[in-house]
């Protein structure tokens, strides 16, 4: 990867709790260390349970959230180190779009109001014939522009969603969840539009899915995270997975093909406390090949040469 | 903005309730504005022989302890009372939203420090507060006019704060920001704008209030001073004619609750028409 478009060093953000009376402060580490390196044209999925992190790396990504320590540099640029004024010229390459269509617009907006705005907040003149093109471009009828958001349903609301975040002509996309929150039929269409989008704008994206079974459908390379960190990268959608983190999420996940019915493995136990992470690898007390090591030291990603990655004392060989 | 605003209106209007209290609305702001041209005396000309008429064609009315036209000191009064609380609440509501987004959406001392102040004077009943304030101040229309707008400061300020900070963690303001929009304008173009709707109902509402304040003032004497009319005013100088002439007191006393009981009725049926969600949906 001789000039990867995103570089996350190192990539840090601790939370503090708010204090209670008579208690020690506390604060989690909620990504711990991430470093990854993202190439023009990839896409590149995030997945994980709730609460591992990776919604919160989605906006430290775009500096929606200042990291607490280490870098992200998109295309030669250290993200975290511009101005408010660099930082907003910044913006018109990358965008976002969000889990939940229905608070990700603005009620009083219609959607010509919504798709506008990218080019407004940049104090920009809208583009004769922009807006159309957008809805076009995501599935819309254009007479659609002055509709408002709850006459749409929640498949159209995320059309809007994508549409305006194609509004400033971006070259990078993070999606965070974005069919989390729709019905299985509508997440098929998104998913499709998506990957068309992707082609005919050569656009590179970062999925964030907890859905390893759609995450491993269409993305070039998959990392996993698990409580802050990522335990495995996965060079492609057939790659075998070996840390027994990504295992258990494969053998808990549903198949819909009752020929291929079997007993599903869920893993059982919680995540450690984000309070007091234990000081080997986070999941040893839920791991069934855990041993002695794995409790008190924390296994480095270690890379292979196929650039598969995977942070375990004792891999799935 | 405009075409929303008169859909709304046209909702609001809609139903039989709304429609009367609007139309006595619209004759009490008629009567202030045009009082001049529509009576034919002065409000503080005083007949003294002319004291204590009852209504008849000529006073409808009837007139007070110095002859003096009592539908014509009715129709000035109501320029007091309406001019004084609407200019008051004005000033709450501008001044409590910009209080309210500043604290909502910068949080942290800022919010700490305003909410302090604001849950301090929301400690004392309204009426107090301004007679504290028109004390310091002093009576007459200035006093109570910033007494009044100072007494419901509190209100607005909390809603505003409360309406900002809870529309501060949509996902459209995230959104917003991933574009590359400001504090500012994410303030001026989702977060004020979204406030302002649940603001002017109350702020309607408020206004009712502000009247019955403006008419106590008044009736304790420290509200607009004589010769200038205002309802609390003549009612105050009713109490000595309770008797004589009942109508002195009545009629302003009535003025300020049919007022008020329209204020409310409008404000309620302007609350349920401006619910974009469920007018949308019936169109």
């Amino acid at each position: 990867m001789a000039d990867p478009l995103i570089t996350l060093d190192g990539v840090t953000r601790r939370f503090d709790m708010p204090r209670r009376f008579g208690q020690p402060a506390l604060s989690m580490l909620a990504v711990d260390g991430v470093s990854v390196r993202i190439a023009r044209g990839e896409v590149v999925g995030v997945v994980g349970e709730s609460g591992c992190g990776k919604s919160t790396l989605a906006r430290l990504v775009l500096r929606l959230i200042e990291p607490s320590a280490g870098t992200v540099t998109f295309d030669g640029t250290d993200l975290t180190d511009l101005s408010a004024d660099k930082m907003r010229l910044a913006r018109r390459r990358m965008s976002m779009v969000f889990q939940d269509p229905y608070s990700s617009l603005d009620p009083r907006y219609t959607l010509e109001d919504v798709l506008s705005e990218p080019f407004r907040a940049q104090g920009l003149k809208v583009p004769p014939g922009r807006i159309d093109e957008l809805l076009t471009a995501v599935g819309l009828s254009n007479r659609l522009a002055h509709a408002y958001p709850h006459q749409l349903s929640g498949g159209q609301r995320q059309r809007v969603g994508i549409a305006r975040a194609l509004a400033l002509s971006p070259e990078f996309m993070v999606l965070d969840e974005p069919t989390a929150s729709l019905d299985v039929s509508i997440q098929a269409q998104i998913i499709d539009l998506l990957l068309r989008l992707a082609g005919e704008r050569s656009l590179t994206y970062l999925f964030i899915s907890h859905d390893l079974g759609l995450v491993s459908y269409f993305c070039d390379r998959i990392l996993v995270m698990y409580f802050g960190r990522i335990v495995e990268v996965l060079p492609g959608p057939k790659a075998v997975p070996r840390h027994p983190y990504t295992r258990a999420l494969m053998d808990s996940s549903f198949v819909p093909d009752p020929a291929a019915r079997r007993t599903l493995v869920p893993i059982t136990g919680e995540p450690p406390s984000v309070h007091t992470p234990p000081p080997g690898c986070a999941f040893a007390a839920r791991c069934i090949r855990a041993s002695d090591s794995c409790r008190t030291t924390r296994p480095p990603l270690a890379e292979t040469p196929d650039g598969a990655a995977v942070a375990c004392h004792h891999p799935i060989a | 903005m405009i075409d929303r605003s008169l859909s709304v209106l046209k909702v609001a209007l809609g139903s039989f309730k709304g429609r009367v209290a609007a139309a006595w609305l619209l004759v009490v702001i008629v009567a202030a504005v045009f009082a001049p041209l529509l009576t034919p005396y002065a409000y503080d000309l005083q007949t003294l022989s002319q004291a204590f008429q009852p209504p008849s064609a000529s006073h409808w009315l009837g007139t007070d302890e110095f002859g003096r036209d009592l539908m014509t000191r009715l129709m000035y009064g109501a320029r007091t009372s309406l001019s004084v609380s609407v200019v008051a609440i004005g000033l709450s509501v501008s001044l409590g939203l910009v209080f309210g987004a500043i604290a909502g959406y910068f949080g942290g001392r800022v919010d700490r420090a305003i909410t302090v102040v604001v849950d301090l004077t929301w400690s004392f009943p309204e009426i107090l507060l301004a007679l504290i304030l028109v004390a310091i101040i002093g009576p007459g229309v200035t006093g109570t006019l910033l007494a009044i707008g100072v007494a419901y400061l509190a209100q607005f300020t909390r809603l505003a704060r409360g309406q900002i900070m809870s529309l501060r963690s949509e996902t459209f303001v995230e959104a917003a920001r991933s574009l590359g929009a400001s504090d500012s304008f994410i303030l001026a173009h989702h977060l004020i704008p979204n406030t302002l709707a649940p603001v002017l109902v109350t702020a309607m509402l408020a206004t009712g209030d502000a009247i019955i304040l403006e008419a106590t003032l008044g009736f304790f004497g420290l509200g607009a001073q004589p010769p200038t009319p205002s309802w609390g005013g003549m009612m105050s100088s009713g109490t000595a004619q309770l008797f004589r002439a009942p109508g002195i007191i009545l009629f302003p006393g009535l003025a300020v609750a049919l007022t008020v009981i329209a204020i409310n009725i409008f404000g309620d049926a302007l609350v349920a028409a401006m619910d974009v969600r469920s007018r949308e949906r019936k169109a």
